[in-house]
């Protein structure tokens, strides 16, 4: 149905897909895992079917993924294993979707989150996208839709941003396979350590409550030194997230 | 060690919390949008000017009009069945004289030719084989173009605009908004509907849109409303009409499962799911132009196909128990005579008969076989011809001719109206029970969805057959 990854300037090596390889289901001995996550109704599950070649249905309206969708593909020798995670909007309440994709992304420990969102509202989208910029230090954003945003003359400015989250953006269109290419390379770059992040953290918060979030961090860190989300953790301490205290009781945090 | 550690993070984090008050969730909040709002500042522009409605706030006010909202969900719903309903005609039948009339028989000679015993052979092919054969042929068609359409409108963007409209109506009925969508799903396949209940945060309310989903007339079920409203309901009025009164029928039924399920979710919320309403945003999503070939296959093979083996894994057993209920005789009676005999005067009470009351509990399975199974055990036991054989599913080239049979077999207007309301008003399948089973894992919840619609179709069935008798 899908023509394979294409554009016009073929010479460069990461426009080549001819190292990428869809593996659909076959998610033997991956090398890395990848999660996909995003608010919903942004495409996830269409960049899931672009990367994977599956034909995980997918609809428009907000949450038509609601179990965690697995697919893998190769690219250069390289197994990814790509999990889709049901769209949120948000990773601080507790329903059963919003955990789901929280727990993934804290214990499933990806190599790399592609974080989907809508071009045309990005502000709305950078909730989540903060949010995971908290628990994950190794994570692109796709923002998705850029046909949609042209159509609208919604202009997005993609080093800027990038350089504000302190992570990769790259622009796609997944329904006609724009900017696919460019996904695959930096997932690759992400997860092979040539791309290091510098993820943005949430800085708008009072001094007082900034002061209590650092000293509980500070301490996380103390007990557990392997923690790379320390900081959100103690957020949802404060916030007396009986759900996580109870996991950091069972030793979930330190696996 | 690590213990103690962890209970001095956490009561440190009690403290703290007291330090900082209650208003940390909304400071972080808040926090989270001033950086969003930051960010976006620096690398978002947006050219166009503000104020004028674009295409989809246009759409929008139409759809979701608080006049024209209604009434367009009607019509396309309206439309969507009228082409399901006469384009899957002539693939059906096609299908039908194809699998019934030409694979049938030479199936049965090559059993024969091969010396498989004569009851085993019944077995097999009269049971086995056409009880699959009849599944594809009735099933298929519809499936191929329902599930299309409706994918069409989804990928659309039409779905949360039926949510959008009938999200009043829900939150008077005490359940979540985000039903409708569910209930969309089930008019395809209840248990897909079941599934996506996993979109209703709420639990309480998702039980609720668990419990109810049936009342969505599923695929199932739809060629056995429209083939008895084409038979009974359109001939009661003059040949030119009897096309859309069939289908106003069907829709009415349909519309009317909808009544159940608000009247359910009202009546479970006021008493054993008593609770709030939760709030929730529900976006309307931009309209997207669907892309058109890649729908029409992805639905095809996600959703017919799969949808159809499972069909085809339950009808197949399904059709061994009716040839071998039709063919074991206790005494003088084959079970299944025996069994109708039993039934029929409870049948009657409600409208129907004996014969319909076994087919439905012979098609836990799969609702797609309860008619040729009607058929069959009619014939069985007024012992007309015109069938094949105990215990033999048959489907008949024409509408008339299955209307003869079943008349014969004492069918009425009443019998016809009482069975399409019965057949919205009963047990789910069997997979949709096993998958609110595995959807709230609770056997009691699995209990009541699955008795629930069966109590409500004896009163249902039994008040119209008690009221049609004093009338008529």
């Amino acid at each position: 149905m899908e023509a394979a990854p294409k554009s016009a300037c073929e010479t460069c090596p990461q426009y080549n897909a001819e190292g990428l390889k869809k593996l659909g289901v076959n998610l033997n001995e991956a090398d890395f895992v990848v999660a996909l996550a995003g608010n919903p109704n942004t495409g996830k599950s269409t960049v899931f079917n672009a990367l994977t070649g599956l034909k995980q249905h997918t609809g428009n309206w907000p949450g038509k993924t609601v179990t965690r969708a697995e697919g893998a593909f190769q690219y250069n020798d390289q197994k990814y294993k790509l999990v889709d995670l049901p769209g949120t909007y948000s990773l601080l309440s507790t329903s059963e979707d919003e955990e789901v994709a929280r727990n993934f992304i804290l214990f499933g420990r990806p190599s790399v989150t592609i974080i989907v969102a809508d071009a045309s509202r990005l502000e709305r989208n950078l909730n989540l996208v903060l949010q995971v910029l908290e628990i994950t230090d190794k994570a692109v954003l796709c923002l998705n839709l850029m046909d949609e945003a042209e159509r609208n003359d919604i202009e997005v400015d993609t080093r800027t941003l990038a350089r504000d989250l302190g992570i990769p953006v790259v622009a796609t269109s997944a329904r006609y396979l724009r900017g696919i290419p460019e996904l695959i390379q930096t997932v690759s770059d992400l997860a092979n350590g040539r791309i290091v992040c510098k993820p943005h953290r949430i800085k708008n918060i009072p001094p007082n409550i900034e002061k209590a979030v650092t000293k509980l961090s500070n301490e996380i860190q103390a007990v557990y030194p392997d923690i790379p989300n320390s900081r959100w953790l103690a957020f949802r301490l404060l916030e007396g997230d009986n759900h996580v205290i109870e996991l950091l009781r069972k030793g979930e945090f330190v696996k | 060690m690590k213990e103690t550690n962890v209970e001095n993070l956490i009561s440190l984090s009690n403290d703290l919390r007291w330090q900082i008050g209650d208003e940390f969730h909304d400071n972080l909040a808040e926090g989270i949008y001033a950086d969003a709002a930051e960010i976006v500042k620096g690398s978002v522009r947006n050219k166009k000017e503000k104020g004028h409605l674009r295409f989809d706030a246009k759409l929008d006010q139409i759809l979701t009009s608080k006049y024209l909202g209604f009434p367009l969900m009607f019509l396309i719903l309206a439309v969507v069945l009228w082409l399901t309903i006469v384009g899957a005609n002539y693939p059906s039948a096609m299908l039908g004289s194809l699998l019934l009339d030409t694979v049938h028989p030479f199936l049965k000679d090559l059993g024969v030719t091969v010396g498989l015993p004569v009851w085993l052979n019944g077995f097999l092919i009269d049971g086995v084989y056409l009880a699959v054969a009849w599944v594809i042929a009735v099933m298929l068609p519809p499936m191929a173009i329902f599930f299309p359409l409706f994918t069409l409108l989804e990928d659309f963007g039409y779905l949360p605009r039926v949510a959008f409209n009938l999200d009043n109506l829900f939150k008077r009925a005490g359940a979540h908004g985000k039903q409708a969508l569910t209930m969309s799903m089930g008019f395809g396949c209840n248990a897909a509907g079941v599934v996506a209940t996993r979109i209703i945060d709420s639990p309480r309310e998702r039980l609720i849109a668990i419990i109810t989903n049936n009342f969505s007339l599923c695929n199932g079920r739809w060629p056995t409303q429209i083939l008895i409203a084409t038979i009974f309901v359109g001939a009661v009025v003059p040949k030119a009409w009897s096309g859309l009164v069939s289908l106003a029928a069907v829709i009415g039924i349909a519309v009317l499962g909808m009544g159940f399920m608000f009247f359910t979710s009202w009546a479970l919320s006021k008493t054993v799911l008593k609770g709030e309403v939760s709030t929730f945003s529900l976006e309307l999503p931009p309209y997207r132009p669907p892309r058109f070939w890649k729908t029409i296959y992805t639905s095809l093979i996600d959703r017919t196909l799969i949808v159809l083996w499972r069909a085809i894994v339950f009808a197949a057993p399904a059709g061994a128990v009716i040839w071998l209920i039709s063919n074991v005789h206790l005494g003088d009676l084959s079970i299944a005579a025996w069994s109708i005999d039993f039934m029929n005067p409870f049948g009657y009470l409600l409208g129907l008969n004996g014969v319909i009351l076994l087919a439905y509990i012979v098609a836990i399975p799969a609702n797609e076989i309860v008619i040729p199974t009607v058929l069959m055990l009619t014939v069985l036991v007024t012992g007309i011809g015109g069938g094949a054989g105990a215990g033999v599913m048959f489907e008949l080239d024409s509408a008339n001719a299955t209307g003869d049979i079943l008349k014969a077999g004492g069918w009425t207007l009443l019998t016809a109206v009482n069975l399409m309301l019965f057949s919205l008003l009963h047990n789910p399948c069997s997979t949709t029970i096993y998958t609110i089973y595995k959807e709230t894992k609770s056997l009691k919840w699995t209990a009541v969805a699955s008795i629930l619609p069966v109590i409500m179709g004896f009163v249902v069935t039994f008040l119209v057959a008690q009221v049609w008798r004093l009338l008529s």
